[in-house]
């Protein structure tokens, strides 16, 4: 079951008692930190990225993996989940593309290994072979 | 200067393939004018009003010879024969064809160059001080932090759809020669008592419809912080930025809202939140690119009485476009794209080509794009000078005028620009002839007019001496002029001085405005700037209206 933050802050109590698997949906304007006490239950995050200027969604990816340590499966949703998008989503720690309607699978597997060079620190990404900058770790 | 590594040209290079694959799916219907424009804007390219306009980076403003001639090459074989620089250092192409595009992000790889992130909501091309290495009072060469910066900031995963555009600028001078405290974040570079770089951080600063002077929101930023401090304001930002107004989308707004102390409380505690993950600039990386910087192979040499026996022209010239410089024996000369009859900072491909060949003949090759629309070549001999000149009034481009008052600065306008409200070229033509007695202007001393055709505010007008804004009147080209900014020492936000005036009456306008200002600093013995004009506008008769 995949539920809406604020589905889960209303009815937080009947939530508890759900035995299943359970997956949060995140807008762009929600807080990340919200989920920082039991970030452990969840087996999936889902962000949404409702249209092509959305940005938010970027920061929120990173800080579930590097500050909340979230595990799981990390999911882009929404209208604007596109090709072009998938190389950056990736970098930013989401593993699971829901792509929006229209869009070709084959192409946005390709597009995932667009680039085998960046600049930046960020999540780990398989098809990065050489980077410059380093973290403190 | 700097020269790409492996990484930095497969990244160019993949970074072309990809833009030639998404303008083959637009022009093949499979990605809609909606689904390409965030693509095409991340890659300097603006659909105008007569046909697409590419902006090129020119990273902190440097060029290479070589680079300046293929920067001619393309303006030749895919536009017009010639190109615009811009107050951001860059330049513009007002007529490529977007089918061509792909082809001459290709050509300017090929010479270590892009278009890479000069439009769209992400972090611009990095602008710097044109005296970079060479001033001598810089506390540092701001080049190699800038190169720094371009190279974090390219691509950034988290960072490449903002609320809105994010500019940066690194001066190592106390004076403020690439008008830092009106972009997003200025650096200042600083060293702390055991020596050690850092960086002052202003934040919040921009013109455009509201336009506002950045704050310090930390005094000494240490040089290994630098990449996780700008990761932390830029998540800041990104996170809480205003996304429903675009007129309220920039970071000054965020800051002005929250006010400078909450907004840095909020930035230090993801800061230090942030870090164990953080990039970490690493001295091994930071010399790396400072080598890149080095001096060049200066001579020993010393001062000379360049304009000694020289004919008056020289010497005008020598006056107003050429400046000290740090080693004896140099100088830094300006090459003015401010041709009386000419749009500012224009320059044909012929010129390009015939600079960059200078350059290489006089200053090791090199040549810097500056804030104010100029180019410099900052290493000549001075032994050289007259010669250079020579070539330089043969090309149109030793007109004497840096600093006064037809230095002045104009976007590119209703000609070009589709948000546009008015003219600026025709406007600035009309002020060239105005003032073209060469002893007025020198008269007037250093006075700067700064020329945008729309409250987005391209040419700075709110921070020029003499500011002039084109605003739309009822279909008409008005112009409202406003006194007393300044960005260059300190900064300061001009004020509207009255009602607007038609196009016909700029000119004559700003004439009654110097001359009032020439007659009060003439008997008052003030002999400084018009950014006293604050106090000058209270006294000024009421401008004609019609």
């Amino acid at each position: 079951m995949i539920v809406p933050l604020s589905e889960l802050r209303t009815n937080s109590a009947a939530w508890r008692e759900w035995r299943g698997r359970l997956g949060v949906r995140l807008a762009a304007a929600d807080n990340v930190e919200d989920l920082a006490d039991d970030i452990a239950r969840y087996a999936l995050v889902a962000v949404e990225f409702p249209n092509p200027s959305e940005g938010r969604g970027f920061s929120l990816g990173r800080l579930l993996r590097a500050r909340l340590r979230f595990k799981g499966e990390l999911r882009a949703v929404g209208a604007a989940v596109k090709q072009d998008k998938i190389f950056l989503l990736a970098r930013c720690g989401f593993d699971s593309f829901e792509l929006a309607a229209g869009e070709n699978p084959a192409e946005a597997l390709g597009a995932l290994h667009r680039y085998d060079v960046a600049y930046q620190p960020a999540e780990p990404h398989p098809a990065i072979k050489r980077q410059r900058f380093s973290s403190i770790g | 200067m700097y020269r790409y590594d492996e990484l930095d040209q497969a990244f160019v290079d993949q970074r072309v393939a990809e833009f030639r694959d998404q303008t083959r799916r637009f022009l093949a219907g499979q990605l809609s004018e909606d689904e390409f424009r965030p693509l095409r804007l991340r890659n300097g390219l603006y659909i105008q009003r007569h046909a697409p306009m590419l902006r090129i980076a020119i990273p902190y403003g440097l060029l290479s010879s070589r680079q300046l001639r293929k920067l001619a090459e393309v303006a030749r074989r895919y536009d017009r024969g010639w190109g615009h620089f811009t107050t951001r250092q860059n330049l513009q192409l007002n007529w490529p064809e977007l089918a061509d595009v792909p082809d001459i992000l290709e050509q300017l790889a090929s010479v270590q160059m892009h278009a890479i992130q000069t439009s769209g909501n992400c972090v611009r091309n990095v602008t710097a001080d044109h005296m970079a290495g060479i001033a001598r009072d810089e506390v540092d060469d701001p080049r190699p932090y800038c190169e720094i910066i371009r190279q974090w900031a390219t691509l950034h995963p988290e960072f490449t759809y903002l609320p809105r555009k994010f500019k940066i600028a690194v001066t190592g001078s106390p004076e403020d020669r690439a008008a830092s405290e009106v972009h997003d974040i200025g650096l200042h570079l600083r060293r702390d008592a055991r020596g050690d770089i850092g960086f002052q951080v202003l934040v919040g600063g921009g013109l455009g419809r509201q336009p506002i002077i950045g704050q310090v929101i930390r005094e000494f930023l240490p040089l290994p912080d630098l990449l996780s401090y700008l990761e932390a304001i830029l998540r800041v930002y990104n996170r809480h930025g205003r996304r429903d107004n675009l007129n309220k989308a920039r970071i000054k707004i965020l800051v002005k809202s929250l006010g400078a102390a909450r907004f840095r409380e909020q930035v230090e505690a993801e800061w230090h939140a942030a870090r164990a993950g953080a990039p970490r600039l690493e001295a091994a990386e930071v010399d790396r690119v400072r080598s890149h910087f080095t001096p060049p192979a200066y001579e020993a040499l010393a001062d000379i009485e360049a304009t000694a026996g020289r004919d008056a022209h020289f010497q005008a010239w020598y006056r107003y476009n050429t400046r000290p410089h740090r080693v004896a024996g140099y100088r830094a000369v300006f090459i003015s794209l401010k041709a009386h009859g000419q749009n500012p900072g224009d320059m044909t491909s012929e010129q390009m080509a015939a600079v960059a060949a200078l350059a290489e003949r006089v200053s090791f090759g090199l040549i810097r794009a500056t804030h104010n629309q100029n180019l410099l070549l900052a290493d000549v001999r001075q032994i050289d000078l007259y010669e250079v000149w020579g070539e330089l009034r043969r090309l149109g481009l030793a007109m004497p005028n840096i600093g006064t008052l037809t230095d002045m600065i104009a976007c590119p306008g209703l000609d070009f620009c589709s948000l546009a409200n008015a003219g600026t070229l025709g406007v600035a033509k009309q002020i060239q002839q105005r003032f073209d007695d060469l002893d007025y202007l020198y008269d007037l001393g250093e006075i700067e007019i700064k020329m945008s055709g729309c409250m987005n505010a391209c040419g700075h007008h709110h921070v020029g001496h003499i500011g002039i804004l084109g605003v739309d009147k009822h279909g008409e080209e008005w112009y409202q002029i406003s006194l007393g900014g300044s960005v260059n020492g300190f900064t300061a936000l001009g004020e509207v001085i009255g009602p607007s005036v038609p196009q016909d009456e700029v000119a004559a306008t700003i004439e009654r405005i110097v001359e009032v200002y020439r007659r009060a600093t003439f008997c008052g013995g003030m002999r400084s700037s018009l950014t006293s004009g604050a106090i000058l506008a209270r006294r000024m008769p009421p401008t004609p209206t019609r």
